[in-house]
């Protein structure tokens, strides 16, 4: 990844004209209306263009906050992109954003790829820029398009240039054979980590997604591994004399919490990465797991059953003023602290039933936000809006990971090789 | 807290080590009833579809003397109408004392993936604390939990989650074969 090579320049503006109504859509209203856009395939390039514009469409539609309009019924055919569009031939097919793009070959064999964002009604240019790449990079720029004009649009950072690490489920139901594996925020790219002949769980990236921590069955005995992306490397995490699992990186990535069973008690430390120091946190009979840092490193989300049931606990990252922060009914646990530091999303159980819920740092506000019954394990997207998760299947049916906006919203399956199940998104890699 | 108050023993909490392991064991150990008292008498006459079946091997273990012991939705100590079977199989362990097990602990799938993981460990050491109050040495008897990850079966009912609420004595070395 560090060797993607890449110039990321403004262009000049060809519309001078300030735009008289801002394109904008508010991402805290959800996808209540998607902003219709037309996005015709790149221009040069007939292949690579066809296939950047389509990853953007798919992107964009995929947020709900965008409806990328068919291709069939544009009026215009862009061939010059330096040239200012006809807006009122993209305004009588209801498009109010348009981005157009150009794909050309350079000398030195890598692909240059400019896009304008405009503003149909403000028949403005809102955004032009300009990348190079390796032509097997393709995807990627693309996301990076994507990410770009979300951003533009509606303030918040995109999410599309990301990946997911995730554990892949294969085989019968009573003999799932589960593999590391990771894929492209969209489902595209999967790669299988480990060869499914140990059993592997709950994978979570370090701050620059070169790392994962993950726990594995390898040995007699599980534990906490990291794997080096780049290296393929794979280390046990320290020298611990029982089961450790439930790992997850401080957000500098010096750190790893995680929690240590020792005679049948389950308590959370954390480890120094650089220094291999350990230091444990909670000394409790009840079960302490599922460590989550707050993105400023000075507080840790986990659950403990210490009252007498799973609930959401907060303590200071040196593990003291530990207290409960979830009260209602049924058990909360897994809590995942927000990237923008507002919210921990959680898994909420009653009965049988696991919903995916949010609430603010102090416990209060909860708000239910999945409904597949059987939903677990959040992971935040990096802008801290959308979601992602575990949804089992009934019947031993295997399990799928789904997403959902933060509001609730936009809840959809993400194409995955084969069943799959504990996701965890990287940050964004540009 | 209630859960607490059941038999299985916290001796580790008080040692309140870092990362060492229960040095208090011992001392627990000699408040666990006396040894061997509840031993059976050797197993009858093998029939003949177990004639093949080698005393002192793995299979020994699970078809003759009994191999699971189940667990109350959320809790982790031994259930009373399990005591029998884990003394059986710490005779057997005492009849053979070369061999070592290993305890799976498994959970239902009614709870997160970690939870879980933590639960298993729990009813896995429990049971191991079980045998080892019956005068099995602590050493041959490792723990290695499962969470929900290893279901014995997949319907969403309480037929299947009992079967999945599970401790496992499984013999991971020494034994005749």
């Amino acid at each position: 990844m560090k060797k993607f090579l890449m110039v990321l320049a403004g262009l000049v503006a060809l519309a001078s004209t300030p735009a008289l109504a801002q394109l904008r859509v508010d991402v805290t209203q959800g996808n209540a209306q998607p902003l219709p856009i037309a996005i015709p395939d790149f221009v040069g390039d007939h292949h690579a263009g066809a296939n950047i514009a389509g990853v953007v469409r798919a992107d964009l539609e995929r947020s709900g906050l965008f409806r990328p309009l068919d291709q069939k019924g544009f009026a215009e055919r862009i061939t010059n992109i330096n040239a200012v569009p006809n807006f009122g031939s993209w305004r009588s097919i209801t498009a109010q954003g348009l981005v157009t793009g150009q794909v050309t070959q350079q000398p030195d064999g890598r692909l240059r790829v400019d896009f304008r964002l405009w503003d149909v009604y403000g028949e403005s240019q809102m955004l032009g820029l300009q990348f190079f790449t390796t032509p097997e990079n393709w995807r990627r720029i693309a996301h990076m398009v994507s990410d770009a004009v979300y951003e533009r649009i509606t303030g918040e950072k995109g999410y599309f240039d990301t990946r997911i690490v995730f554990i892949s489920e294969t085989g019968p139901a009573l003999k799932r054979v589960k593999r590391l594996a990771i894929m492209d925020e969209d489902g595209a790219n999967p790669i299988f980590l480990t060869n499914g002949s140990y059993m592997v769980l709950t994978p979570r990236f370090n701050p620059t997604a070169q790392m994962i921590a993950y726990m594995s069955y390898i040995a007699t005995k599980p534990r906490v591994y990291l794997f080096d992306i780049e290296t393929g490397k794979q280390e046990v995490l320290g020298n611990f004399p029982n089961m450790t699992f439930s790992p997850r990186f401080s957000p500098d990535g010096n750190k790893v919490a995680l929690t240590l069973e020792t005679g049948g008690n389950s308590d959370v430390y954390v480890m120094d990465l650089r220094s291999r120091a350990v230091q444990r946190l909670t000394s409790d009979p009840g079960i302490d797991t599922a460590p989550s840092f707050s993105p400023d490193g000075r507080q840790i989300a986990f659950e403990s059953d210490r009252g007498g049931s799973q609930q959401v606990y907060l303590m200071n990252a040196d593990g003291s003023g530990q207290r409960r922060i979830t009260f209602g009914q049924g058990n909360n646990g897994t809590p995942v602290w927000s990237p923008r530091g507002d919210l921990l999303a959680f898994t909420k159980q009653q009965g049988s039933q696991f919903t995916i819920g949010v609430m603010r740092t102090d416990g209060s506000g909860e708000r239910l936000i999945s409904s597949g019954g059987r939903d677990e394990g959040p992971t935040w997207a990096p802008n801290g809006r959308v979601l992602m998760y575990s949804r089992g299947l009934s019947g031993g049916g295997g399990s799928q990971i789904w997403s959902v906006d933060v509001t609730g919203r936009n809840q959809r399956r993400v194409l995955t090789p084969g069943s799959a199940s504990d996701p965890a998104w990287s940050p964004l890699i540009h | 807290m209630i859960r607490f108050s059941t038999s299985v023993k916290f001796a580790c909490l008080s040692a309140a080590l870092l990362l060492g392991a229960c040095t208090h064991k011992q001392e627990a150990v000699t408040t666990a009833p006396p040894p061997v008292a509840v031993a059976p008498p050797p197993a009858p006459a093998p029939a003949p579809v177990t004639s093949s079946i080698i005393p002192g091997s793995a299979e020994d273990l699970r078809v003759n003397v009994g191999d699971t012991v189940r667990f109350a939705l959320d809790e982790y100590n031994v259930e009373e109408s399990d005591k029998a079977l884990l003394g059986r199989q710490a005779a057997w362990l005492q009849r053979y004392p070369a061999v070592r097990v290993s305890i799976e602990g498994h959970a239902d799938e009614r709870g997160t993936r970690e939870y879980n993981l933590a639960l298993g460990a729990r009813r896995a050491n429990a049971v191991k604390e079980y045998l080892v109050s019956q005068g099995v040495s602590t050493g041959r008897v490792e723990t290695v939990s499962y969470g929900k990850e290893r279901p014995v079966c997949t319907s969403s009912d309480e037929g299947c989650w009992s079967q999945n609420r599970r401790g496992v004595t499984i013999v991971s070395g020494g034994a005749n074969s």
